[in-house]
């Protein structure tokens, strides 16, 4: 059947299987030949395509709870969604969470996801306690920072290339409210909102919202945003469902006068200076969630998320000169989402190093191919990288400069038998084995 | 709180209904043939907030173990306020055109192992005079069809059956729900091409949970199948008989 990831772009035909049980999943790996693990299929380009995929669908258990230390077990299917909605009435959250809540644990550590709290708590796999995992020989293995540490390094990250992950164990974190305390400033430049991120380094939550249509003074205007937790209130998970864009919306729609268009609303309407209020934790953390099927709106080409991350000696002088290019050039979406990261970790290719990541989305289209590989240039010559569950596009040559332990991973993937076992289309392009 | 029995517990739509009951707090002894999947399960209606949830395998056909298999879960809960029958297999209409082993086989699974479960249960809930009886048959059962009718004829030996035994029991202030999903989009339906007339596991499962609770007799999932099926039956013989069904 035809297959994608959540930007329509690439399609291709796939042998979709849906094990019911790890013994299901044994014996696909052990008689299928190659294949990628998929969750949910968030991921954007084409990360979780091959021509065989084993989707997690049906394995969706909560294995157990220890109460008293938050640590949930569940099968690698499991959706952040499910999670919440169990476990946010109990007082327990997420203790990292993207931008949105239909992924699955093992699309989380695949892609070692991060947050808006990033720069105070890390991303997702901090938080695992352990793993484990199907290999390509048929063995369980168990990965943690103690044990099979190179595996559980290469595992995080290492977008299902590793092996299958069945189950994992994870810390959530103590609430006592579902709801936030949300801080918006309106930032009219890009100096201003760095500024307002390291001032704001002790908020738990930030993330700027930058209109990328803007040039000269107004370069980087942007609406900044930070959450606490709330001490008191409800403790609550929506049921309402989303709303649905039905079908692929025609191609046109957005197009450089709508997005502008759009920008100039928002921004205008978010009004100036400094506002809290209080907030149920969706809209704060998942505000696209609300539209379900939002990929749509792209129509049938599809489109590409561009999301990079430059370091924080060279991100001042980088950002402005990508911004400047994708302003010059008139594409790129209503919305970029500018956001600080804290120090990286010692998996092999998660994506966060200390700096600044920006992520927008870009119909795909061929100008727009070749807007990206100039964008490439610039983001490697200040020492910056791509987030490998966004990208559907990039060159071998850029993943293996920005992602240097790349031959350390193969090496463990060799040690662990999943070479010849597990590869995506991503992969492949990549020029891993 | 109540003592629920889920007979073919790993079935999607009975698994999905359990969680909609471990998430009120019930007590769940499940029975399937599976027993890793069953372990699984078991484990994830617990961390759901099942008060206790025990497990056991049986085989629908074996029915020498059936007595023994309801006198155990009888023993765990201290009684049964509910139980769910919702074990099946989808017959493969062509292979059991040329092969009668396979037809037997698929009408015991599908109608004579739910009629053996059911005449231990029925007795037991006839006894206690309380309680809800919900079994999954299809609507299938409402019309013979050249496309699925060993399928058919067996849920409609079922259909049959539960009207008789909601007649029995109903003086005895039992309910018996019979419960006739159309399409659902399950492991068990995953050949099939779906379109719009396609529920999802968890909508049936909404269905069963809110039909149980409300003592309703018969319904159908989604219930614009009650309307699909009543042309369906009202077409005349003669035009039917030209059908491609």
């Amino acid at each position: 059947m035809e297959m994608h990831g959540w930007g329509r772009f690439p399609r291709i035909n796939s042998e979709v299987t849906q094990p019911r049980s790890i013994s299901e999943c044994a014996d696909i790996i052990a008689t299928l030949g190659e294949l990628i693990p998929r969750g949910l299929g968030r991921s954007y380009g084409d990360s979780s395509l091959a021509s065989r995929m084993l989707d997690t669908q049906h394995l969706d258990h909560f294995l157990n709870f220890d109460q008293i230390h938050g640590l949930l077990t569940c099968s690698a299917g499991v959706s952040l969604d499910s999670i919440l909605r169990l476990f946010v009435p109990r007082g327990w959250f997420l203790p990292v969470t993207p931008g949105t809540r239909f992924i699955t644990i093992g699309g989380a550590i695949a892609s070692d996801v991060h947050g808006k709290n990033h720069h105070i708590d890390g991303s997702f796999s901090k938080h695992v306690s352990s793993i484990e995992l199907l290999l390509g020989n048929g063995n369980i293995a168990t990965a943690s920072a103690a044990e099979n540490t190179d595996l559980f390094r290469a595992t995080c990250g290492g977008m299902g290339l590793t092996g299958l992950i069945i189950s994992a164990t994870l810390a959530l974190k103590p609430i006592r409210s579902s709801e936030i305390i949300e801080t918006t400033i309106k930032m009219p430049d890009l100096d201003s909102v760095l500024t307002a991120f390291e001032e704001n380094a002790s908020a738990t939550y930030s993330v700027a919202w930058i209109d990328c249509r803007e040039r000269g003074k107004h370069l980087g205007r942007s609406i900044l945003m930070l959450g606490e937790h709330a001490e008191t209130g409800p403790l609550t998970a929506e049921r309402k469902s989303a709303w649905p864009v039905p079908f692929e919306m025609p191609a046109g729609l957005l197009n450089s006068s709508t997005v502008k268009a759009f920008n100039t609303l928002y921004y205008a309407k978010t009004a100036p200076g400094k506002h809290t209020h209080r907030t149920p934790f969706e809209p704060f953390f998942y505000p696209l969630d609300k539209l379900a099927n939002w990929n749509r709106l792209y129509g049938k080409p599809g489109f590409v998320q561009y999301q990079f991350v430059l370091p924080k000696k060279t991100c001042i002088s980088g950002l402005r000169k990508i911004l400047e290019t994708i302003a010059t050039s008139g594409r790129g979406s209503p919305l970029a989402v500018l956001k600080v990261l804290g120090q990286g970790n010692q998996n092999l290719l998660s994506f966060p190093i200390e700096g600044y990541t920006l992520a927008l989305d870009f119909k795909a289209e061929p100008a727009v191919f070749i807007l990206l590989d100039e964008l490439d240039k610039l983001v490697l010559a200040h020492g910056g990288r791509l987030y490998l569950t966004k990208d559907a596009r990039m060159s071998e040559a850029t993943f293996k400069t920005s992602y240097p332990l790349w031959p350390e991973f193969e090496s463990i993937r060799e040690r662990h038998h999943a070479i010849g076992k597990f590869s995506s289309i991503q992969s492949k392009r990549l020029g891993l084995q | 709180m109540k003592r629920i029995l889920i007979i073919g517990a790993t079935s999607a739509i009975a698994e999905a209904t359990a969680r909609l009951w471990a998430h009120d707090g019930n007590q769940l002894y499940l029975l399937a043939r599976n027993e890793e999947r069953l372990n699984v399960i078991a484990a994830d209606l617990t961390v759901r907030g099942a008060q206790s949830v025990y497990s056991a395998v049986l085989k629908a056909n074996d029915f020498a173990r059936h007595q023994s298999a309801i006198e155990e879960a009888l023993m765990a809960l201290e009684g049964i306020d509910l139980v769910l029958i919702a074990h099946g297999s989808l017959s493969n209409q062509k292979a059991c055109e040329t092969d009668f082993a396979l037809a037997l086989e698929e009408l015991n699974t599908n109608a004579i192992s739910v009629i053996s479960l059911l005449t231990i249960l029925a007795n037991h809930f006839e006894a206690q005079k309380h309680g809800t009886i919900a079994v999954i048959s299809s609507v299938a059962g409402d019309r013979g069809r050249q496309s699925n009718y060993i399928y058919g004829t067996a849920k409609g030996a079922v259909s049959i059956f539960l009207q008789g035994l909601r007649q029995r029991l109903a003086k005895s202030s039992v309910n018996v729900l019979t419960v006739k999903p159309g399409f659902v989009d399950t492991p068990m339906t995953k050949n099939f091409k779906k379109g719009i007339l396609w529920a999802s596991d968890r909508s049936v499962a909404k269905s069963i949970y809110l039909a149980c609770a409300s003592g309703r007799e018969e319904i159908y999932a989604p219930q614009f199948w009650k309307a699909i099926m009543w042309t369906i039956t009202a077409i005349p013989e003669k035009i039917f008989k030209r059908l491609y069904l």
